[in-house]
């Protein structure tokens, strides 16, 4: 098979995941429409709501969402009592179709994650190297790293499993973008780029903007729940949503887990620039916009522990973060020319 | 809002300030108002303000172009917008990485993070000697808590939980006397958090170690030149305010080849697939010379200073007769490179030349297609078909008066422009009006080195991966406490209570204390099936 082929499978299999997340959107959507809550949303609402009583005073709500723990819990505990929960009425046969479209939503998504995967592989076959060189790459690995968070999310804590709408939809739209306006057809690599930290750095920055997505849809959520928890207003987006509570914790524990590899990322970029060009920092552009992504999620870190920044306002700074990181991929490469000219884009 | 159990100390480890939340009125005293600002400066809110401001000052400096890496972009924008340009220059828009307002505002968080960390680091260094708390009163209060009877007696319950916690690596209290035992773990979350912090403090001094002490310029080398690392031979030098310009390691090399490769051919025809300079190094004067082979991302090192290729372009070789036939120049040129094709642009000036002093303006094109719009354009950037294209000018060269002249720039002022002339190596063209000649002898290629010597760098990357490690400890590790009370009761028997606190972010502490109660109730078993 030569690269030609490769790089034309490659394609095929990009086209065959946007495909199948075009129809988990729908799915998922139809999930939505269908019936008041699934069986996943019943089973976490009737372990949540005791627990989340009792760690009102500062404990955790993590226990929540892991099936595992809570089966290991004495059962005699009150806590472990499920409280009276009322749910709205909704016919069975309603009910039986939304899971139905939620289970088709998420198996469409896991092969939407298989097919984007092969893709990516048989692009790096093509390219004869690391399959992130450029914003073309970068997008498709970024999208694959996107909906297998999400998967890893939604198998860990199925109450999670409604982000799936919101998560897919970034993913199709970056995959979109990607195939529209991005692509570059498979070639070797510029020797600047041409380094094993170009898979290092490049790779810590995909799951980094990978996770920082995640992060930012599940803090959307957590804002949109607050908001509808605090006015006592009930629909059928809210009942399914874990509670406010919760998904504060979500956000807070995605990124929390990729702080630290963004820090890296940066890191591994610095010491790479040594190596290349004599100079570890050197205010370029890109490397200027992550420090100051960098900076905002270290001030989401701060006011996480500081009274009265807590909750709504974290939020908006974690978006505000994001908002950067995004802008340091799509606005850096598009506006500002620099050292970091790979994404194959004219500039203007 | 965390809190609201019975326990006073409080848990929340990841607050980076010993200062009180509640606002206190400043005393009148000078020493009062001292201590105010002091507080004021090293609180967490202030320490949030200045993270924010940094990270929106350092947004201009990717908006506008900054002198620090490319001094022409500045002119040019300054000639572009006349009225705003100055007005932006003045308050230091065009270095803003070097500004007073933008130093000003990481001092101030550097100040503010150290009042922070130094104070935090002795109370961590205190509650690293000192017990775990004593238990509260009622355990049952707290979000994790299990009970059960056995018929074991209260010393044999508190050795075994004792035992089990040890053996997790808990720090653990037993105090005999009132039944209870305290036990602490993930002390580890704190040091790492003061890590990351006294890291970056660290970080910041190898930086400006590096700004200080190291040196850096670029050098261009034609194919067969030879380099020498002192100062004079840079085409330009930066250098900290403290390094000594003439202590530099005395190494230097000579370019035996320098050879790029370019794909050639589809999607991306031209683009840059090699480059490979070869050269003979002599780590010093008397060492023995050997061959090095530089690339891209793999630099020459010598003593702690490395040499990067980091551009390369073309140098035709011309030799110049003036009008009484001497050879008044015979060297490669280098020229600047304009395109992706390599169409370079260059100058030969030649104020020895007699009757007049001679300039060339010139373009080389690597491989040359005349356009019949565009003029002379290069289709690739290999030296397929080599052509050198230039217009000639007589005159006063202006060199003489001692004005510093860029040599890629002829300043034509004082000159007359005569002729120009297509020639491809080998070519003599004989100049008009008796002034001499000139011929393309061949071309060479040169490569543009930088050369840099950094002392902080070592000290920024350990601070760096310490930083990174306290991170992640901050980050990863809990902390969390566990209580056991056991408290005899009638009949012999003892009613156990085990209680667990850890920060909200914190998980897995459910397990831990299931772990326990097994453990126990493996050593003390369960009186009867009426547990508490």
């Amino acid at each position: 098979v030569n690269q030609q082929s490769w790089a034309q499978l490659s394609n095929g299999f990009v086209y065959g995941a946007m495909t199948a997340l075009a129809l988990a959107m729908f799915a998922y959507a139809a999930e939505l429409a269908f019936g008041t809550r699934s069986r996943v949303g019943r089973t976490v609402a009737a372990q949540q709501p005791g627990r989340a009583q009792v760690l009102v005073g500062g404990g955790s709500t993590d226990n929540a969402g892991s099936a595992g723990s809570a089966g290991t819990t004495d059962p005699d505990d009150p806590a472990d009592i499920p409280p009276t929960v009322t749910f709205p009425e909704a016919s069975p046969e309603r009910q039986r179709r939304a899971d139905q479209y939620g289970g088709i939503g998420l198996s469409l998504t896991v092969a939407a994650t298989g097919l984007l995967l092969l893709g990516i592989v048989c692009r790096g076959f093509a390219a004869g190297r690391a399959p992130w060189g450029n914003m073309y790459e970068f997008s498709c690995a970024s999208a694959f790293v996107v909906l297998s968070v999400f998967l890893v999310v939604a198998w860990r804590r199925p109450a999670l499993r409604y982000l799936g709408l919101f998560v897919v939809v970034p993913a199709l739209l970056t995959l979109g973008l990607a195939v529209a306006v991005l692509y570059v057809p498979a070639g070797p690599l510029v020797p600047a780029l041409r380094s094993y930290w170009l898979v290092i750095h490049v790779a810590a920055a995909i799951v980094s903007g990978a996770v920082f997505t995640v992060g930012g849809v599940v803090t959307v959520l957590y804002l949109v729940q607050d908001h509808w928890e605090r006015r006592g207003a009930v629909n059928a987006l809210s009942r399914r949503l874990p509670p406010s509570e919760q998904l504060d914790q979500s956000a807070y524990r995605l990124f929390a887990f990729v702080f630290p590899l963004w820090t890296f990322a940066i890191m591994a970029g610095a010491i790479w620039a040594e190596n290349a060009w004599g100079k570890y920092w050197s205010w370029d552009p890109k490397e200027t916009w992550a420090l100051v992504t960098w900076l905002v999620f270290a001030c989401y870190l701060h006011a996480r522990a500081t009274a009265g920044w807590k909750g709504r306002r974290a939020a908006y700074i974690a978006l505000a973060g994001l908002s950067c990181f995004v802008f340091n991929y799509f606005g850096v490469n598009i506006w500002f020319s620099g050292l970091h000219s790979y994404g194959g884009l004219p500039h203007s | 809002v965390s809190g609201g159990t019975e326990v006073t100390e409080p848990l929340d480890t990841t607050t980076l300030s010993t200062q009180p939340e509640l606002p206190r009125l400043p005393s009148l005293t000078f020493g009062g108002w001292l201590r105010w600002a002091w507080r004021q400066l090293t609180s967490m809110r202030t320490a949030l303000v200045l993270l924010f401001l940094l990270a929106l000052a350092a947004v201009p400096g990717s908006v506008f172009p900054q002198r620090a890496t490319s001094t022409a972009d500045v002119t040019a924008y300054l000639a572009e917008h006349r009225g705003i340009g100055p007005l932006l220059d003045r308050i230091g828009m065009f270095d803003v990485f070097g500004s007073a307002w933008f130093a000003a505002i990481y001092i101030l968080l550097f100040v503010s993070l150290t009042g922070c960390v130094v104070p935090r680091s002795l109370q961590h260094a205190r509650v690293l000697r000192s017990r775990p708390p004593a238990a509260p009163r009622n355990l049952d209060r707290l979000p994790e808590h299990r009970a059960y009877v056995s018929s074991a007696p209260p010393p044999v319950l508190l050795d075994a939980a004792a035992s089990a916690l040890r053996r997790r690596r808990w720090r653990v209290d037993v105090s005999a006397a009132d039944g209870t035992l305290s036990a602490e773990k993930g002390y580890l979350r704190e040091t790492g958090n003061l890590l990351f912090h006294l890291a970056l403090i660290v970080l910041l001094a190898g930086i400006a170690v590096g700004a200080l002490f190291g040196t850096h310029g670029t050098v261009i080398v034609v194919e067969g030149g030879a380099f020498a690392n002192t100062v004079q031979r840079y085409d330009s030098y930066g250098g900290g305010r403290l390094a000594g310009t003439d202590s530099l390691p005395p190494f230097s090399f000579t370019l035996d080849s320098f050879a790029a490769t370019y794909q050639r051919g589809g999607p991306q025809d031209s683009a840059p697939r090699s480059f490979t300079a070869r050269l003979t190094v002599r780590d010093e004067p008397s060492a023995p010379p050997h061959p090095v082979t530089v690339q891209v991302n793999d630099p020459l090192v010598v003593d702690g200073t490395k040499a990067f290729l980091i551009g390369h372009g073309y140098a035709p070789h011309v030799t110049v007769r003036d009008g009484q036939g001497r050879v008044v120049l015979s060297s490669a040129v280098p020229f600047l490179p304009r395109d992706s094709k390599f169409l370079s642009q260059g100058v030969v000036k030649v104020p020895d030349a007699r009757p007049t002093q001679l300039g060339f303006r010139a373009l080389f094109l690597p491989t040359a297609r005349m356009d019949p719009v565009l003029g002379g354009q290069s289709t690739f950037p290999a030296a397929d078909n080599p052509e050198l294209l230039l217009t000639l000018f007589t005159g006063d060269l202006g060199l003489d008066d001692g004005t510093p002249q860029s040599v890629y720039l002829l300043d034509s002022s004082r000159m007359s422009q005569v002729s120009d002339q297509v020639m491809r190596p080998g070519d003599t063209w004989t100049l008009p009006g008796g002034l001499g000649s000139i011929t393309f002898d061949g071309v060479r290629q040169f490569a543009t080195f930088s050369i840099a010597h950094d002392p902080g760098q070592v000290p920024a990357l350990t601070a760096a991966l310490a930083a990174l490690a306290g991170l992640m400890l901050s980050l990863f590790v809990r902390r969390r406490r566990i209580w056991v009370r056991a408290a005899g009761e009638a009949g012999g028997r003892t009613l156990v209570a085990v209680g667990g606190l850890a920060r909200a972010e914190a998980g897995g502490l459910t397990a831990e204390v299931d772990d326990l109660l097994e453990r126990l109730r493996a050593v003390a078993p369960a009186s009867d099936e009426e547990s508490a």
